[in-house]
């Protein structure tokens, strides 16, 4: 074993990668896909949205592969029964928490939670909607949000702070009632400090923050982040 | 008094039920089209941005989805103060015309036909297009084709044959009409053509064997309302509002849209979820109009297509000055708008500014109405929407095609249910005769109720105390 690296198995394989590697950079690297739903490649790793979960043998707790660093000897599993149950389950709370009507939303064919719950199988949900009908911001001259929409990945909010480096998004109160705000929850038509980037639109899994008058298939990019950060340490 | 129930009424799109109210001597004394549904697209659409509006209000319905999607289209239009190129304008029109071609050819094939072309006393079980198949399986095959040409032509301008809401936006359309696209419809036009000509023929024929029914089914007087052109011709897309008394005398003519308000009035009965719309100058119930495709040949002078034109002289020599009183003829005129539908639909097709690429632009908001006005192949169709200076839908108005008709859907079902139903010998054929009258409407519940489901049918016989004495679930 050479210094600066660290060997592990995930799902039976042998896999060696430099210390400090998340497990799903390490999976990834290796070809295996572990699917993630707030995580994105070039923004600091969430952990909010419990997909990413894996087991890791000798301890009956879950992890988010995407924040949990690899360790030597550590034998992961990132497909397993009780994951895939797991997984749906958090797609139906997602899809139950607020009001997700596929069909007429922005997002539909373009959407990470739509594709997710169409992969795991998740052709219904068991818990009573909530059905919410928070208000909609679309005072701003090009972008809107539909909070009914947000599952609260905080992408827009790591992008803004840590791409744009502005942080005028963020988040209010705490469990459901969670909010993405804008300045000090102010209208987004009327925050002095917001430079229209569109980052947060480009992010945003879901219908939730999107560019007026754009189907979510062409304001999406799931790569800007990376992008703008190879472009910087060139 | 004794009551009987058709519930749910079958072949037709949405639930409904008639009950049919007896005289102590079993006499009918009245009838009721009962809507039992309920949707309320008007109040779930508040708070939604105005652009959402098209994809929402087109998933009241399967059938018309693009009936809606034009009528909210233009009243998008006018909030964002757009004129859409004419290009747009085509292009709508021409995905419009597959709408009523698609609608037209599922109403009389699948839905109506089965009725007279197997007969009304036919058994309930193969009174159906499959029915259709087994006995006239080229007749079947021709109406399932048409259908299809009518779903080619939505999905080839707008991505999708069913709620492809995603083409239309306020001021424009989200992609052109490639020529391959034009062509591959061009191609299959002559047959649709041919098929609606056939069955035109085939539909005139068998008209001379059934007077009886022809006298009877809401063959009564009313008022007629519809969208004409600026000449006073056939129109389903956008126009102006004409009516007609039933001496075809034009009550009131060239109405916009925006001052709907002024002309129709819309009452509420505990008994259904349909409201009661009605023409405000004669009061309610008085103010009884039927739209559709029977009141738009009575509303308009000429189609504007050779073939259909010709067949409009035929159609209007069976009324007094121009107007036909038989809601049966709803049928024959479905069929004329058939084929006037495909004959515009090729004058688009071959029209050079369909293939223009610039269909889109980028809106705002800046009126806080908007109307929007077409004739769904059921009727005329208005959408109102009031928005904030930022989009937010406020408030909804629709007003369906169907529930126009609904005093004049009471009024059928009571004069054939008089006619036909003997509450002491109680047979499947008169209670079919019942819904047949309310198919040659072609009701459409789920959107006039603004909701999901099938439509099954429920009779039932009620006596004098209000007991219920049989009742026919199909």
């Amino acid at each position: 074993m050479s210094i600066g690296t660290t060997t592990l198995k995930i799902d039976g394989i042998e896999v060696t990668v430099p210390e400090g590697t998340t497990i799903l950079n390490a999976a990834k690297a290796n070809g295996i896909n572990i699917p993630t739903l707030c995580y994105l490649e070039g923004l600091t790793p969430w952990g909010g949205c419990r997909i990413c979960m894996v087991e890791i043998h000798g301890t009956p707790k879950l992890f988010p592969a995407c924040a949990t660093p690899v360790n030597t000897g550590m034998e992961v599993i990132t497909q397993s029964e009780k994951l895939r149950e797991y997984r749906k389950m958090v797609v139906q709370l997602l899809l139950s928490e607020r009001t997700h009507v596929c069909s007429v939303c922005v997002a539909n064919n373009a959407c990470e939670l739509q594709k997710l719950a169409d992969e795991l199988g998740v052709d219904h949900v068991m818990f009573e909607r909530n059905w919410t009908s928070q208000e909609i911001d679309s005072t701003h001259k090009s972008l809107v949000i539909d909070r009914n929409r947000c599952i609260l990945c905080t992408r827009c909010i790591r992008v803004c702070d840590e791409i744009e480096g502005v942080h005028i998004l963020d988040l209010k109160n705490r469990g459901k009632d969670s909010q993405i705000i804008i300045d000090l929850d102010q209208k987004w038509g009327d925050s002095d400090y917001c430079t229209s980037c569109g980052k947060c639109a480009k992010v945003c899994p879901v219908g939730a923050i999107y560019v007026e008058s754009e189907a979510l298939s062409e304001t999406k990019d799931k790569h800007i982040a990376e992008f703008i950060l190879s472009r910087r340490n060139r | 008094m004794k009551e009987i129930v058709i519930s749910p009424i079958t072949r037709i799109e949405g639930h409904a039920k008639v009950t049919i109210f007896l005289n102590d001597d079993s006499s009918v004394r009245d009838a009721r089209f009962e809507v039992v549904d309920f949707r309320g697209f008007e109040k779930f659409s508040e708070g939604r941005p105005f652009y959402e509006m098209p994809s929402i209000t087109a998933r009241a319905c399967g059938i018309c989805p693009v009936s809606h999607l034009v009528a909210s289209a233009q009243a998008c239009d006018d909030i964002v103060g757009v004129t859409v190129p004419r290009t747009v304008e085509l292009l709508r029109r021409l995905m419009h015309m597959g709408q009523l071609i698609q609608s037209h050819a599922l109403n009389f094939f699948h839905l109506s036909a089965p009725d007279f072309l197997l007969g009304m006393d036919y058994d309930p079980e193969r009174r159906n297009v499959f029915g259709l198949i087994e006995k006239m399986p080229d007749v079947a095959r021709q109406g399932i084709r048409l259908r299809k040409f009518g779903q080619e032509i939505i999905e080839n301008v707008a991505g999708k044959k069913i709620h492809s809401s995603e083409w239309v936006v306020p001021g424009g359309a989200k992609w052109p009409l490639t020529k391959e696209r034009a062509d591959y419809l061009l191609s299959n036009l002559p047959e649709a053509q041919d098929t609606a000509l056939k069955t035109i023929k085939l539909f005139k024929d068998w008209l001379a064997s059934c007077t009886e029914e022809m006298e009877t089914y809401g063959d009564f007087p009313s008022y007629y309302l519809g969208l004409v052109t600026p000449n006073g011709g056939l129109e389903q897309y956008r126009g102006k509002i004409r009516v007609v008394d039933s001496d075809g005398k034009i009550v009131a003519d060239m109405i916009d849209p925006y001052q709907y308000s002024e002309y129709i009035g819309e009452a509420v009965e505990p008994w259904s979820y349909m409201k009661f719309p009605y023409y405000k100058p004669l009061g309610y119930p008085d103010g009884m109009y039927r739209v559709g495709p029977l009141a738009r040949l009575n509303v308009c002078s000429h189609c504007g297509t050779p073939l259909a034109d010709e067949e409009l002289k035929e159609f209007k020599k069976l009324g007094k000055n121009g107007v036909v009183q038989s809601s049966f003829h709803y049928h024959y005129a479905r069929l004329i708008e058939a084929l006037f539908c495909i004959e515009t639909a090729k004058d688009i097709l071959e029209d050079p500014d369909v293939l223009s690429e610039r269909v889109c632009t980028r809106t705002r908001p800046i009126k806080s109405e908007g109307i929007g006005v077409a004739e769904a192949p059921r009727g005329t169709l208005i959408h109102h929407y009031k928005v904030d200076p930022q989009g937010i839908v406020k408030s909804v108005n629709m007003i369906i095609a169907t529930e126009h008709n609904n005093l004049a859907f009471n009024k059928a079902v009571t004069q054939v249910a008089k006619k036909y139903v003997e509450a002491e010998k109680l047979q499947e054929g008169m209670l079919n005769r019942v819904e047949s009258v309310v198919r040659s409407f072609d009701p459409c519940l789920s959107c006039a109720t603004h909701m999901v489901g099938q439509m099954p049918l429920e009779l039932r016989l009620v006596d004098s105390h209000g007991k219920l004495i049989d009742r026919q679930i199909r």
